[in-house]
Parts: structure tokens; sequence; C-alpha cells
């Protein structure tokens, strides 16, 4: 696929001229035929095909749900484009000096190399620039262990069988609004296969393939750790991305079989919206798991973009002795919108989860906490042990919790705590007594507070994620 | 170092300060004594800025900076140190990181570069030693589970990685058994010196046997109503703030 949009806008800068590539855009709208006019130019097989138009079909007979405690105005998916190809050269912007100052500033505070920020500001670029041979080291690494790493197209070309075996094993097409939209209009996203008794030898990040093209508003990743396996996958980037969609439907799936290991971690930094709530992106995500005998998942999450934010990473634990984890900070500032948490689905014998959630709300924004745990008549000796904090900044903001405990066995154990606190006075005037600024003290503070979940990201991230919070914060105290 | 003139404070509606005087050279070490609600603890808030606390009318001169006019962390960075009488926590931070940002802050403001962690991690180690406080303690976070004791400690260790000029102790000795008492008060001694200068606010006598001031003060309704040396403290432990009362009036 890259290769192809990279011919193509060769060939359409050489010719010059663009509406050539313009004929590459549907017109706003949702029906059948755009879901075959998307198949068709990704050359899918007739199966997945079918697939898509099962999960359209579905999805029109689906209502948007609205039990979330988020309040955006009604999405009009008939006045989406469903297909796009990238942005021309011409329309790009040729140097950073054309990009918005403010965004330059954020890339310069967080400590982004120059040719990174070129690449997330979209800068067209002429010459490839020097991480393409980072990324060729890194794929000779990955093919020597065995580790299929590829976009999904790609995968659903060469690895039709793998594909077709697992795709909606753990989100079905009609398992809700979002996941049925997503998997009819499906525009790309990552494919992970991790074979029999292996340890991937690096982590693996999005960042690596993004950098070939945009994968759109409607990603699809796929994760399968075969036996013994295990993979630690990186999704997102802490640099803010601005992206001209507003609306964001991903779908997440992980399979890992027995005694496998899969660790997800997510840095989500959509652009939220300016001061006053304008503008912003919205995330409705879904991410699910399935463990089986004596297998993992471990997701970790930060989550400080968006306007609007819906998503819950679970674990169904379907195999004896598997272990779900779900670790997550959510940031919310000016009017935010944030309903996140994770669903725990306890169903082999002595299955395990841990929850932990710390939800900061500044500004006026909403932050709710809403999560699962559900213990199957077989879940025999299950435990789950759920901690859930929130931390207000300022008196405008909300924070919300919405646990959800059902348990069907009598031998299961469920354990919740739930604070809520507040900056204090008392900490700002230590902080600030001692020569901190302000800005400084409540960065401190949070970062402080969501040390249990930066402590299971891979070191990097974690540095970054620290940063990120100052950043977000920034304009809501004093 | 510090001159006070005429200072009047209030929180919420209440006035507590009413017209304080105070002169503080460098190198001295003053006890402000007092009986509960004098305001006491307050004179230490306001001189640090702390913004529930209003200052109504005076003056405070503090190297020939009016410090009124100053943020809470600019008053900290220029050399004004608050040892708290409840030192809070501050969960996840660890200490070690906190002292850092600190000291990198004040260190700034000086003009002087940052200490590489390394160097930093030596000075808090050894530093902690001196205060007896278990070098596990710079890795929990701040205050976080101290006891009380322990608490006061760590105040005594910010106060001598941060080097201040003018330290105000809000009653540091409460709750503390004898042997934290000596060690925060060797701490205190070993930072006497001519460029540096003491207000120890405290309600007891006994600070004093360790931590021995150049003037004694007494603090009563917003005011200081008596001064004089060592041995006032003495008069007041034996005679109780009421006798006081009947020689003001």
């Amino acid at each position: 696929m890259s290769e192809q949009v990279e011919h193509l806008i060769r060939k359409e800068y050489a010719a010059g001229f663009h509406t050539a590539i313009d004929t590459e855009t549907l017109p706003p709208g949702l029906n059948e035929e755009v879901v075959r006019f998307i198949s068709a130019k990704k050359n899918e097989p007739e199966w997945l095909l079918e697939w898509r138009l099962q999960a359209f079909r579905a999805w029109q007979e689906m209502d948007e749900p609205d039990w979330a405690q988020v309040k955006y105005p009604k999405v009009d998916y008939q006045s989406i484009s469903y297909f796009s190809s990238p942005k021309s050269m011409a329309d790009r912007p040729k140097s950073l000096d054309e990009v918005d100052p403010k965004l330059l500033e954020t890339y310069e505070k967080l400590g982004i190399p120059l040719h990174e920020q070129e690449m997330l500001a979209g800068v067209a670029m002429d010459v490839v620039f020097d991480s393409v041979s980072v990324v060729t080291t890194f794929r000779e690494k990955l093919e020597e262990a065995g580790v299929l790493f590829c976009s999904i197209s790609e995968a659903v070309a060469k690895y039709p069988e793998l594909v077709k075996q697992h795709l909606g094993s753990v989100v079905p097409q009609k398992d809700n609004y979002f996941a049925a939209l997503n998997s009819a209009v499906f525009s790309d996203g990552s494919f992970v296969y991790i074979p029999k008794g292996v340890r991937c030898p690096m982590e693996l990040s999005t960042y690596f393939r993004i950098n070939e093209q945009n994968t759109g508003q409607f990603e699809r990743t796929l994760i399968v750790a075969e036996e013994g396996a295990y993979v630690s996958y990186l999704e997102g980037c802490t640099a803010p991305m601005r992206d001209e969609n507003q609306l964001h439907a991903a779908v997440v799936e992980l399979v890992a079989k027995d005694n496998a290991e899969i660790k997800y971690s997510t840095v989500q930094n959509w652009y939220p919206g300016d001061e006053e709530g304008k503008g912003g992106i919205y995330n409705f995500v879904t991410k699910r798991g399935v463990c089986h005998n004596s297998a993992k998942i471990s997701w970790t999450q930060v989550e400080t973009g968006s306007a609007v934010t819906w998503k819950y990473p679970s674990c169904v634990l379907r195999g004896d002795n598997s272990v779900g984890e779900f670790y997550s900070v959510a940031l919310t500032n000016n009017y935010q919108q944030a309903d996140t948490g994770t669903k725990m689905i306890h169903i082999g014998k002595n299955t395990r989860s841990t929850i932990i959630s710390k939800g900061i709300s500044a500004g006026r924004s909403q932050n709710s906490y809403r999560g699962l745990v559900r213990m199957n008549p077989g879940a025999e000796g299950a435990r789950n042990y759920t901690q859930c904090d929130s931390l207000l900044i300022g008196d405008r903001c909300g924070a919300h919790t919405f646990p959800y405990i059902e348990s069907k066995n009598p031998s299961a154990v469920i354990e919740h705590e739930a604070t809520t606190s507040k900056v204090s006075d008392d900490q700002m005037f230590l902080c600030q007594q001692r020569g901190l600024d302000a800005e400084k003290a409540v960065s401190m503070i949070v970062n402080g507070f969501c040390r249990e979940v930066f402590k299971e990201l891979p070191m990097e991230f974690a540095v970054e994620a620290g940063k990120l919070l100052e950043v977000s914060l920034e304009g809501s105290v004093g | 170092m510090l001159t006070i003139e005429n200072l009047c404070a209030r929180v919420e509606d209440k006035d507590i300060l009413k017209g304080l005087n105070l002169e503080v050279k460098p190198g001295e070490v003053h006890a402000i004594m007092g009986p509960n609600g004098a305001g006491k603890s307050t004179l230490g808030s306001v001189l640090a800025g702390r913004e529930s606390f209003t200052v109504t009318e005076g003056e405070v001169r503090f190297d020939g900076k009016d410090l009124l006019e100053l943020d809470v962390e600019e008053r900290a960075r220029e050399g004004l140190f608050l040892a708290f009488q409840y030192p809070v926590e501050i969960p996840g931070v660890s200490n070690m990181e906190f002292l850092k940002a600190s000291v990198d802050a004040v260190r700034k403001h000086q003009g002087k570069p940052d200490l590489s962690s390394v160097e930093f991690m030596k000075l808090a180690r050894e530093t902690s030693k001196r205060v007896k406080l278990d070098q596990a303690f710079l890795k929990r976070g701040v205050n976080e589970g101290f006891s009380g004791g322990e608490k006061k400690r760590n105040e005594i260790l910010q106060m001598m990685l941060l080097e201040p000029r003018l330290c105000i102790l809000d009653e540091t000795d409460s709750g503390l058994d004898i042997d934290a008492l000596q060690t925060v008060a060797d701490g205190v001694n070993a930072m006497r010196s001519e460029e540096r200068s003491f207000i120890v606010v405290t309600h007891y006598q006994r600070l004093l046997d360790y931590i021995v001031p150049d003037v004694v003060h007494v603090l009563a309704d917003g005011k200081i109503v008596k001064s004089g040396d060592k041995s006032l403290a003495k008069e007041l432990e034996a005679k109780g703030y009421r006798w006081l009362e009947s020689e003001v009036a």
C-alpha cells in the first residue's frame, strides 16, 4: 500500500495536477457501495468483503450507545467520507515554518527531535529520513525471530488464513455500535503474530509503522501470541496528534494462547479541542483480549487527549489460571470528557485480575471510571482487585465512578477500593515553600498520584508520559 | 536581615496579627513563645506567603526586599525556609525527586548550575545520615507513612539541603521524643552561622535548652508583648503566660 501511495504521489507531483488524487476520495456518505468500494480499493478477498458487509448490515440495525457519562452533538455518519487517500505533497506544509507555532511549542516541550516533528506535523518530505534505516534493521531482527509485524492490509494479502482465523474472534462484528462501524469500514491498522514459544526481541511500536502511512480514523489492530509467546506492544505517541477526522472508532483484538503474554501500552494524545472546548476528537474505541490457559494480558493506558473518550480495554479470562491487568491514567482538562475503564470477565478457574485506575480531572472536564468485574459460575477461586482513585484539580470539574460487580461463583473474591482526593492547598504550599512554581508543583503531585500506573509502562514511555501530563495540565492552575 | 513593622494579618474574617514588630539580624536566633492562639504559627505562614492569610497592614523587609511583594516560591528561592508543624504527605512523589526539584529551583535562582543526579544523591544520603533518617526514606513518597518524628527530621533534612538564610521553625518540637528533639536541635545548631538567622516558634521552653536563643519574644494577642534574653524563657516556664498578662496590663 505504502509503495502504491508513494508512487501515486510522485506521479501526481511530476505531472503537476492534483485533481487525479481527489477522485481517490469518496464523497461523504455510507452505504453498501461504499463498503464495497473500500474493499475493492484494498484488493480484498471475497470473504473479507462479505465480513464487512455483515458488519455494515448489523450496524444499520443498531443504535448509538448513550449510557456513557459524556455529552456531544449527534454524529452525522452520512457526512463523513469513509475513504480518502493520503494528502498530496502539494497540500502539505512545506516546512515546519508553515506549521502552527503552538503545536511546535508543545513538541519542543516534549523534547521531540526535529525530524519526528516534521513527520508528526505532516510536513512533505522528499528525502527519506533517518529512521528508515532503523526500520530496516528492526524488520530484519523481527524476521529472524519469526515475528510478523505489518499493516493489516498487508496481512490480509500475505497471511489470509491467520487473519481469517482471528479477525473478529475477540470483538465480533456486531459487538457494539462502534465496533460494527469499524468492522464495516476499517481503513488499516497493525497486525502482529508471535509464533509459539517466541519472545519478541523488542518492543513493537506503531510509531515505526505510522511513518509509512496514515492509518486513518477507523484503525484495526490484531495481535496473536501463540503458546508461550511474549510481546510488548506500544501504541500511540506522546506528541499531540492532529487529525481532520473528528470521529475515531478503532478496534483492537488480542489473542493470548496458552502461557502467552501480551503487554499492550497506549499513550493517547489526540487533539482535545481548544480551551473553550471547540474541536477535538471523539475517540470511541473497543479493545479486548482473550486469555487462554495461564495466559496474561496487561493493558496500560495513559489517556490525555481527545474531546470525548469512550474506551474500555477488557480481558476475557477464558483459560484456567489466566491473568488480566488494567492500569490506567486518564487525564481531562478544559472541556474534555472521558468515560473509560475496563471489563474483566472471569470464566476459567483461578483466574486473576487487577485494575488500577487513576482519573485526574482539571478545568471544567468530566472524568468517569466505568468498570465491570464478572465472575462466571465456572470461575472457581477467581480473584479481582480493583483500585480506583480520582484526583480533582480546581472546583469546576467532575469525577465519577461506576463499578459493576457480578459474581456467580461463591468462591470468587472481589475487592474494590476507591478514593477521591484533591490537590490540597497544603501540598501546594509545601511545594511552593520549597521553591517550586505552581505548575511544577501540580505536575509533580499528579505524577506521584499516577506512579503505580507509570511503573507499568516501558521505561522510555514512562518518562515521556510524565512530561505529557505536565504539558496537558498547563493552564489548570492559577 | 528581617525587619517586621506593624504587621497586621487576618485569616478569613479574624484578625490574628495586630501590629507585630520584630527585627532579626544576621546570625541571630530568635525564639517566639506564647500561649495558644496568640498567632505564633500565623507569623510563619504570613512570612512564607500562605494564600489563606491576608496582610492588612505593615511592612516586612527581607534583606532590603519587600517580602510581601514576592510569591511563595520567590520567597523560598530568596532563602526563606519554613519548617512545618504538620508536614503534609505527597503520595507517590519520591522524597529524593522532591528534594532534587527544590534544590534545583533554588540553585537556579541563585544562578548556580543544577547538581548532577549522582552528586545530589550523594549529598542527600550524607545529609540524611546527619538527621538520623534512614536512606530508605529518600525513596519513599514525601512524608508518606512517616511517623511524626520522621516527618520533622525530614523537614530538617530539607532545610540542610536548601541552605536557607532565614529558617522559621514552626513548633518543630511538638510531638517529638527527647532523642528526636536532640537530633533536630543538633541539625539546627550545626547550621548556625553568622549569615544565617533563625526564628524558632515554640510553645515550650524545653527546645530552648537545646537551641539556645539570642533573643526570646513573647507573642500574645497578635503582638510581641515582651522581649528578653534566654532567661525570659525560663521565667515563663516557671511563672506561666498568665504572669505576663498581669505584667503587661
